[in-house]
């Protein structure tokens, strides 16, 4: 299939956006699951309600939401362009942290199923043979919890490259900034006779998120070494 | 002097309560099942904190409430055989066994291998033994972590007649090469019998 060359840029721009979405959110889904999974503190269920909101409030809301808080004028927003010089308005990078926030459900969700699937009998064993806190969790708890990782990672990704309604709300459709592969869609279906690009982001877009399940499928195989622990 | 056990523990409406103190060898917690055996294991293995008392091996205080001190588990260098096993079930054998390594290991390792006949198995994921291999493997495993002393949990219980003559023999040997105290769960008085220098009845 050709692509034009600003298609190539918007597959390039997608692919950028989930990937530094999904890296950046990981450490913090995982600290997410393991605290929710583990630890017993106060506002927990607060905590809880927190991370499914993106999941079950409208994608729109969830883009307001980040407006308020990141945007010019918001709290955060201001703070991290004072300290830090990182804006999000209008930039690619607000569209990472609109794709970031809406993938955190489903990434702690999963890794959290995994976390709490952890037999921890078995840190305990690891224990009596002399490991340490921080042994025990490289070496048994979080290999046992590698597939729900690789899982939350592939959920994420294609929940990331298929961002629309939070993207926009927040950043809106800035070509070459924040034109991702859904919002080049909806954008091309509004001009008359742009069905042939249409179809081809669309192709690219299903290929893509395919492309994603056997990666990890592949990942897990490979994790699992000869044991049958699978992500699909 | 070798188990010395003080210690009063409520799981829920049941009470964990035992005093005593064992001489060398192989000494038998022997009970019916929900005695709290194994929970007493668990707390002299460091993996539980009973609520009162104290406890020391060889000497050595482990926990002891009214000093406020509980050693981790990781540091108590107890050899534990669960038992299910508890191998790790993403490390072939031979990771399994190197786990918990110590310098200073009853055994070398191509003498524990030898010892529990389980050479041929370094290459196996621990899901494709049988239980009698996997009970080995453990036995190998807690071994090598250099113990001070062994806890073993019904580690007969699993397994079909023929092999429990063949862990049974190994535990003898245990007992007789190493001389050092083993704390032994059973619920099975012929196994008792045979094996233990001391039985502590609950």
């Amino acid at each position: 299939m050709i692509l034009s060359s600003e298609e190539w840029g918007i597959v390039l721009l997608s692919l950028q956006v989930s990937l530094v979405a999904v890296g950046l959110m990981l450490p913090v889904a995982f600290a997410l699951a393991w605290m929710l999974a583990r630890l017993r503190f106060p506002g927990k269920l607060l905590v809880d309600a927190l991370v499914h909101l993106p999941l079950v409030v409208p994608p729109v809301v969830t883009g307001w939401l980040l407006l308020l808080l990141f945007g010019a004028n918001g709290p955060i927003g201001r703070l991290l362009e004072q300290t830090l010089g990182v804006s999000f308005m209008f930039r690619w990078t607000g569209a990472a942290l609109a794709s970031a926030i809406m993938a955190m459900p489903l990434m702690v969700r999963a890794m959290r199923l995994s976390i709490e699937g952890i037999d921890r009998r078995l840190e305990s064993a690891a224990e009596t043979l002399g490991a340490r806190r921080w042994r025990v969790f490289f070496t048994i708890s979080l290999p046992l919890a590698l597939p729900g990782v690789l899982a939350g990672l592939v959920l994420g990704f294609a929940r990331s490259i298929g961002e629309f309604g939070a993207t926009i709300t927040f950043v809106s459709d800035v070509p070459g900034e924040t034109r991702t592969l859904p919002i080049a869609i909806y954008s091309a279906l509004q001009l008359p006779g742009a069905e042939a690009a249409v179809t081809r982001l669309a192709v690219i877009s299903i290929l893509l998120s395919l492309g994603a399940l056997l990666a990890s499928e592949a990942l897990a195989r490979r994790a699992g070494g000869g044991r049958t622990n699978h992500v699909l | 002097m070798s188990f010395e056990i003080a210690i009063d523990h409520r799981i829920g409406d049941r009470q964990i309560r035992l005093d005593c103190r064992a001489r060398p060898g192989l000494v038998a917690l022997f009970g019916p099942s929900g005695a709290g055996k194994t929970s007493i294991l668990n707390m002299v293995g460091g993996i539980m904190t009973p609520d009162r008392g104290r406890i020391a091996v060889a000497g050595e205080t482990l926990f002891d409430s009214e000093a406020g001190a509980n050693v981790p588990p990781a540091r108590r260098r107890a050899g534990y055989v669960f038992q299910d096993g508890r191998l790790f079930p993403h490390m072939r054998v031979r990771a399994n066994l190197l786990y918990g390594r110590h310098a200073e290991a009853p055994m070398a390792f191509d003498a524990v291998l030898d010892f529990l006949g389980i050479g041929h198995l370094l290459d196996r994921w621990p899901a494709t033994l049988s239980g009698g291999e996997a009970q080995r493997v453990a036995i190998g495993r807690a071994l090598l972590s250099g113990p001070r002393f062994l806890l073993l949990d019904e580690p007969l219980s699993s397994l079909d007649p023929a092999r429990r003559d063949e862990i049974l023999n190994v535990i003898e040997r245990l007992k007789r090469e190493l001389a050092m105290p083993i704390l032994y769960v059973s619920h099975d008085r012929a196994e008792v019998e045979r094996l233990a220098d001391q039985i502590i009845a609950l």
